[in-house]
């Protein structure tokens, strides 16, 4: 019989005088690419994405990155040879946004039904058509059933994190799932902030690259066959298993985020709540945008509203209890999305996933569905706060508003549809 | 191990099977036939990526599996590219010592002429444009049999298919075949061949030499199917063998530029002989037959002024 093993805590290494830099979240992205020793780069340019693919060729070229860089003649092949390259037991990273997303979607499925784990940075970008290369959640919103552990990033600094951190997750013997990472399109990857980069060392300790053999890759002393015919008598088991894995990566997406911060002094969780100890209302937000409402709420607070925010972090799996959680005591819910799912019940595609999160659990309070900065539009801290004075008014009504609000709109009768 | 040295005869062949029986395929299929000869050419250290098509979906149903080889299929229309990815992290992860630096592991693509010549052809372009050592072997089925014999860009002129049909207005496919080896040969890569199972040797030798290419190589093979063609299940190897003696398919082999026919034929049978045996041509007329066989003059004629002699005769008597 075996002892139980004493599991004695990582040391925390005593916290030296970081170096900081000044980075676009381009170039947060390919540091992290670089820190952990990528072993193979597939990357198709698109705006706003192709800074990052101009960053990583430039490491390879210095010599700072030991990758093989594919050159694809597009995102579907892009998707294919990382997924492949992942199937033969490398690391793999590839980059996109949008359209190009929209072109991978066929072999997104197939990532995560092989359960390779690739890691993808996701430049988030409108869909055509009109044809518009600013940021929105349309192209992430659209993956949202591919079967990609999924995290939002508010900064550049988040980025880097997240990335490191998501390559420790992909590879997880119990997890074995593709991750992508989001950086807003401009707002995050264009747009310098400081960023505290860990030393290589840090990164690969951090998210080690594991002996080859730990999962089956293809390999000619050990034979598999990868990526067979699955009849209906076994297609549904494999599904299930893909869904108990997504379940599964909630425990290692926890212990990845808890551990970065008890190393590097970054805490990551599912969710970051904002002033929601004593908060009555509150907006659940993605992404960069989280900034910005984080903003109106100090306003708010100057003026004695006790508003909160929720940021989601973990996109997929998506934190129902965390968020339940936080937002039990509000008096009345507000979700800000930056993407619309046309005809839906409500057009707000996170709203739709909060209202079901809540309901499930037998929180039921008013809520409202705003869309906004679809495209690149700005959005304005004085937008957040009218959606914050709606908020307050379904508090006091008790009633949710069961249309979605498109705030920001040019139109006669206002800019509130 | 995989054969590096041309052979002579039959008995050279090797008699471990690495695409291994109990598979699916129907009888006859020259697919499978072409697919357990590569495997034995191409031995131990072979990754196979496979695109979509029957050749996968006859190999692998799970639990069961063919393959012997490590295999790996993601889609209908990325073998090239999948094949890269593989190959490129073998490069990688052979630079960084975590394989053997020293064996010499190779891709192995396999699609058919659909996952060829139309939804794979870009994935294809980029492969052989970026110079992937990889060796990509097309069974040419002529259509897309997976899916019922629907047509491709490989359907040969007059077949019948269930998407070229033989009715008042259309009779079957009314463009010709596209010209795949004159595809690769534009990407400038040091091996093509064109192949047939009716001739094995010269078969085998080309996969031998395409798999043994620094680099892309490509070897398209004939592939008679015999649902696809309405033949019966033991024809297809003498329908296939027919195509090379009516001049319908030329053995081929371009090494570094420079075209050669490797099995020449002093006097060609009439392409009517390769016709009639195969229902999907059953409803040609006289006058269709005459069209074919002109098209095959011609085309057998700028074969003969590419390679620069006549390895290729005029039809019989
Ligand atoms: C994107 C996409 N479109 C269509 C299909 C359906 N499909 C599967 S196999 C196939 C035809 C395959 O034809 P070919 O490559 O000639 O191989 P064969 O079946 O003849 O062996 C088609 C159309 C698919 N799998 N994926
Ligand atoms: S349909 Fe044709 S190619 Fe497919 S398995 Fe049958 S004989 Fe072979």
């Amino acid at each position: 019989m075996a002892l139980a093993q004493e599991t004695k805590p990582k040391e925390v290494p005593e916290k030296k005088e970081k170096k900081r830099i000044a980075a676009t979240g381009a170039d947060a992205a390919a540091y992290a690419v670089r820190d952990v020793d990528v072993d193979v780069v597939a990357v198709y340019p698109i705006t706003p994405q192709a800074p990052i693919a101009e960053n990583i060729a430039q490491m390879i070229a210095d010599g700072e990155i030991d990758a093989e860089l594919i050159h694809v003649e597009s995102e579907h092949s892009a998707m294919s040879a990382v997924v492949a390259a992942a199937a033969t037991g490398a690391r793999a990273f590839t980059a996109t946004s949008s359209q190009g997303l929209e072109l991978m979607h066929e072999v997104l499925y197939i990532a995560s039904g092989l359960r390779q784990p690739v890691v993808m940075a996701l430049a988030t970008r409108a869909l055509s058509a009109p044809i518009n290369i600013w940021n929105d959640y349309a192209d992430a919103m659209g993956m949202r059933d591919t079967g990609w552990i999924m995290i939002f990033s508010e900064n550049v600094q988040e980025v880097y994190d997240n990335l490191i951190q998501a390559f420790r997750i992909a590879e997880h013997p119990d997890v074995l799932l593709p991750v992508v990472v989001t950086l807003d399109g401009y707002i995050l990857s264009h747009t310098t902030e400081p960023l505290e980069p860990m030393s290589r060392e840090e990164a690969l300790s951090f998210a080690p690259k594991r002996p080859r053999g730990y999962r089956p890759v293809l390999d000619p002393d050990e034979p598999v066959t990868i990526g067979v015919l699955g009849a209906p008598n076994w297609y549904q088991e494999v599904k299930v298993q893909q869904a108990l894995a997504m379940r599964e990566s909630r425990r290692v997406i926890e212990e990845t985020g808890k551990e970065f911060g008890r190393i590097f002094g970054r805490e990551y969780g599912f969710i970051e709540p904002y002033m929601m100890d004593d908060a009555e209302v509150a907006i659940v937000t993605l992404g960069a945008t989280s900034s910005l409402v984080k903003a109106a709420v100090n306003r708010l607070r100057e003026q004695g509203v006790k508003a909160g925010m929720v940021k989601i972090r973990v996109f997929r799996p998506f934190p129902a209890e965390e968020l339940a959680k936080a937002l039990e005591n509000v008096n009345a819910v507000g979700v800000l999305d930056r993407a619309v799912s046309f005809g839906g019940a409500v057009e707000g595609p996170l709203f739709m996933e909060v209202a079901t999160s809540l309901a499930l659990r037998g929180i039921v309070k008013p809520m409202v569905s705003f869309i906004h900065g679809l495209g690149g539009r700005d959005i304005f801290v004085k937008d957040v706060m009218e959606m914050y004075q709606k908020l307050l008014e379904a508090a006091k009504t008790g009633k949710s508003v069961t249309r979605t609000l498109f705030y920001g709109v040019k139109s006669r009768r206002g800019h509130v549809v | 191990m995989a054969l590096t040295k041309p052979i002579k005869s039959l008995w050279e062949i090797p008699r471990e099977e690495r695409f291994v029986g109990g598979h699916a395929a129907c009888q006859g299929c020259a697919a499978a036939l072409i697919l357990r000869h590569l495997m034995k050419v191409v031995g131990k250290d072979a990754i196979v990526v496979n695109a979509t098509g029957c050749m996968e979906v006859i190999s692998t149903l799970f639990p069961r599996t063919a393959w012997r080889n490590p295999w790996l299929h993601l889609a209908f229309e990325n073998a090239g590219a999948a094949a890269s990815g593989v190959e490129a992290a073998i490069k990688a992860l052979q630079r960084k010592g975590v394989l053997d630096p020293n064996r010499y592991i190779k891709v192995v693509a396999i699609a058919g002429d659909g996952g060829t010549f139309d939804i794979g052809l870009q994935s294809l372009s980029g492969m052989l444009e970026r110079g992937h050592d990889v060796m990509y072997v097309v069974y040419d089925n002529e259509a897309y049999m997976n899916t019922g014999i629907q047509r491709s860009s490989a359907t040969p002129y007059g077949a019948w298919t269930t998407t070229t049909p033989v009715g008042k207005k259309m009779r079957g496919e009314y463009r010709p075949k596209k010209d795949i080896i004159g595809i690769a040969y534009a990407h400038r890569i040091p091996y093509i061949a064109t192949a047939n199972p009716a001739y094995p040797i010269d078969m085998i030798n080309k996969f031998i030499k395409a798999y043994n290419t620094r680099g892309p190589s490509l070897v398209h093979v004939l592939s008679p199917c015999t649902p696809g063609w309405r033949i019966p299940e033991s024809k297809s190897i003498e329908v296939a063998k027919l195509a090379v003696q009516t001049g319908m398919w030329v053995l081929l082999e371009i090494e570094n530029g420079k075209p050669k026919v490797t099995v020449k034929i002093r006097k060609r049978k009439p392409v009517r002989e390769y016709l009639k045996m195969q229902g999907r041509f059953r409803h040609l007329t006289e006058e269709d037959i005459k069209k074919i066989q002109e098209m095959v003059d011609q085309y057998v004629a700028e074969i003969n002024k590419w390679v620069g002699e006549e390895a290729i005769g005029p039809v019989e008597g």
